[in-house]
């Protein structure tokens, strides 16, 4: 390239810019230019992997805020903080009856600058509302209706599993709230028909005079691991909390926004 | 003064009257569209925020409010609020330019055209990140999750509350026995709201908002959302106290409110009260007009709709179709039949199995 001697130097940001930019580890990173150009800015989403979870394009209706209210994708963020601040939460709690409420007493009492718990158990308040008022979003806009329908089926599964979300871990602290909101909360289990020992019909599933539906073998006994919220319970409701629910759900929203786009994206009016 | 209103309001508060001025206050706001004007919900969202700021002077009023779990439900109730009107506004507006043969909002001025995702999704979703976590850490410096004592099986808290989101399931238990409102309703929501797809076959509506041309879908959903949910919800938090007895915002919870409990069962209702006999010794003899009220609702009031009220979509849906949707139809408003029921009636069981724990 021929230099021009009468062109003012660059200032001095934009050489540093275009240095970085031009090192090795840069383009090792980013296998393009600024997303400025429609080539740059279909290779920005189509080589990054999670930019990629979006189509290219995408109508611009449902760009607006006053269409989506972005709400899914505030459920998704905040599934993300939780994930963030859950695991940070782990490496100080211990999910068993003699240590479980310390663990969290001390969680806010030694650890410095310790706002996570709080984050945490806010952000599950708040997802509970988002994924209620996607829901109310996606209903309202009709976008359920055909070719949608699997979708919105995926979404109610992911609801029902926000809502498992927030319950199994309410339990974690271990203190009065806790215990018995879940008790209340499991105490329907106990009224399952067939499967629950109160619950109608249980009586007929017996062997002669050998009940098999009985407090130890019911759906609630199966739910708590044992006959009241104790040791059982709490292992149970952790490992449920902190593994099994958020892995479902991880996987169920990888579907879900992978049907977003295979059912032509974002929904709009033909 | 200030107590006569006071007064008023725990009276306005209680069950029978708060939900049945809701569900009328619903009613009305699907019937007339003026309850959409941006003036009217500006106007409620102000005299909303007025009354919690003025309440929380009250001492019991504040007591509730401020509990830490219970900031995210006074935030919720703003929210739903909020973004209820949002879409009936713009489903209105839609409404008025499909009306004047216009497309709907996301179909003209080119909203129907694509745009690049970079940049105007990706950064239309880090604003929307950047602000939830810029709320959340503020919401978190603000308030201290709580902790209480440390659980003690031997004490049990009066009352006892499931965690809120629950709540109004909780409070489904004062009219139905906990199999029914513990375990066949939430299945029958979700069940419900899973077959939404396949029951509802028409096609207008689809990807904008409208309220025309999906009425009854639209306000089916939202009655459940939005009264047998959220307002359940409401109730369960702030207006159940002790023993799961009502209570105003700005009463006192007093462990020792005694209400007189005088419900009586239909089977009663019957043989003792209507026809003067004592109850037969036999216990399907003695609840067959509870079984008898229950199959017609589920088995003769279906075919009866469908030549009738809802003959439209049984021929619309089919039998299959239309079999489903009418079967959560029924079961979705047994609640409040049943509310009814025990706030005209003191009506405790429709069918009262004890026995064998099968209640309705
Ligand atoms: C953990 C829960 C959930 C997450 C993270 C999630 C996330 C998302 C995101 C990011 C979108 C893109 C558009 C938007 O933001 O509105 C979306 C769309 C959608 N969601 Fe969800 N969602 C969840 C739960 C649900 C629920 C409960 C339902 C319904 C019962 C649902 C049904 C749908 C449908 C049908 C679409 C397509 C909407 C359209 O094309 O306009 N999702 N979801």
């Amino acid at each position: 390239m021929a230099t021009n001697a009468t062109k003012p130097p660059e200032p001095f940001l934009t050489r540093t810019w275009d240095y970085i930019t031009d090192t090795q580890i840069w383009k090792s990173i980013f296998r393009h230019g600024m997303p400025s150009t429609s080539r740059n800015r279909v290779l920005v989403v189509m080589t990054n992997v999670f930019l990629h979870l979006h189509p290219v394009k995408i109508r611009k209706s449902g760009v607006r805020l006053k269409f989506t209210w972005c709400m899914g994708g505030l459920t998704f963020f905040l599934f993300l903080v939780e994930t963030f601040t859950g695991l940070l939460l782990m490496f100080y709690y211990r999910p068993t009856v003699a240590y479980a409420y310390m663990d969290i007493i001390d969680l806010a009492e030694q650890v410095p600058l310790g706002i996570m718990r709080e984050i945490h158990r806010w952000g599950a308040h708040a997802m509970v509302i988002t994924v209620w008022l996607h829901m109310f979003r996606v209903f309202m806009t009709g976008s359920y209706k055909p070719p949608r329908e699997f979708n919105w089926n995926v979404g109610v599964i992911l609801l029902v599993l926000t809502l498992l979300l927030s319950f199994t871990g309410y339990l974690l602290p271990w203190d009065q709230l806790a215990i018995w909101a879940i008790t209340v909360g499991s105490n329907m289990a106990r009224a399952t028909p067939l499967l629950g020992y109160e619950g109608p019909g249980a009586q007929l599933l017996a062997l002669g005079d050998v009940k098999m539906v009985h407090a130890g073998s019911d759906a609630r006994f199966a739910l708590l691991g044992g006959r009241f919220v104790g040791e059982g319970a709490l292992l149970r409701f952790y490992v449920l909390h902190c593994v099994g629910i958020p892995l479902i759900a991880g996987i169920l929203m990888a579907v879900h926004f992978w049907r977003v786009r295979k059912d032509g994206g974002i929904s709009g009016p033909v | 003064m200030v107590d006569a209103l006071k007064g008023a309001i725990n009276f306005l508060t209680a069950p029978e009257i708060f939900i049945t001025l809701a569900s009328v206050l619903f009613f009305l706001s699907m019937r007339y569209k003026a309850f959409w004007a941006p003036k009217v919900a500006l106007a409620l969202g102000i005299l909303g925020a007025i009354f919690l700021a003025v309440s929380m002077l009250d001492h019991n009023f504040a007591l509730i409010v401020k509990k830490p779990d219970n900031v995210p439900i006074v935030a919720m109730l703003f929210l739903v609020g909020f973004f209820v009107w949002l879409s009936m506004h713009q489903a209105h507006q839609n409404d008025e330019r499909i009306a004047r043969g216009e497309p709907p909002n996301e179909a003209s001025n080119g909203e129907n055209e694509k745009t690049w995702v970079w940049p105007d999704l990706v950064y239309t979703e880090l604003l929307c990140m950047i602000i939830g976590m810029i709320v959340l850490v503020v919401w978190g410096l603000a308030f201290h999750a709580p902790i209480e004592e440390a659980a003690n099986p031997a004490r049990t808290p009066n009352p006892s509350k499931a965690p809120w989101y629950f709540l109004g399931l909780q409070e489904m238990l004062v009219y139905y026995d906990p199999w029914l409102a513990g375990v066949v309703f939430p299945s029958l929501i979700i069940v419900g709201l899973m077959a939404i797809p396949y029951i509802d076959m028409n096609p207008k509506g689809n990807g904008y908002y409208t309220f025309k041309e999906r009425k009854v879908e639209i306000t089916i959903f939202m009655f459940g959302f939005l009264i047998q949910w959220v307002l359940l919800v409401i109730l369960g938090t702030f207006l159940r106290g002790p023993n799961w007895n009502f209570f105003g915002p700005y009463e006192y919870w007093d462990l020792h409110k005694l209400l007189a409990l005088n419900n009586v069962n239909l089977s009663e209702y019957v043989w003792v009260k209507a026809l003067g006999v004592g109850l037969p010794k036999n216990m399907f003899v003695r609840e067959i007009p509870g079984i008898l009220a229950t199959l017609v609702y589920v088995v003769v009031l279906p075919g009866l709709l469908a030549r009738t009220w809802l003959k439209k979509y049984f021929e619309k849906l089919g039998p299959w179709r239309y079999a489903v949707f009418v079967m959560l139809l029924l079961l979705q408003i047994a609640l409040p039949i049943k509310m009814m029921l025990r706030w005209l009636f003191d009506l405790k069981y429709i069918v009262a199995l004890p026995e064998i724990f099968f209640n309705i």
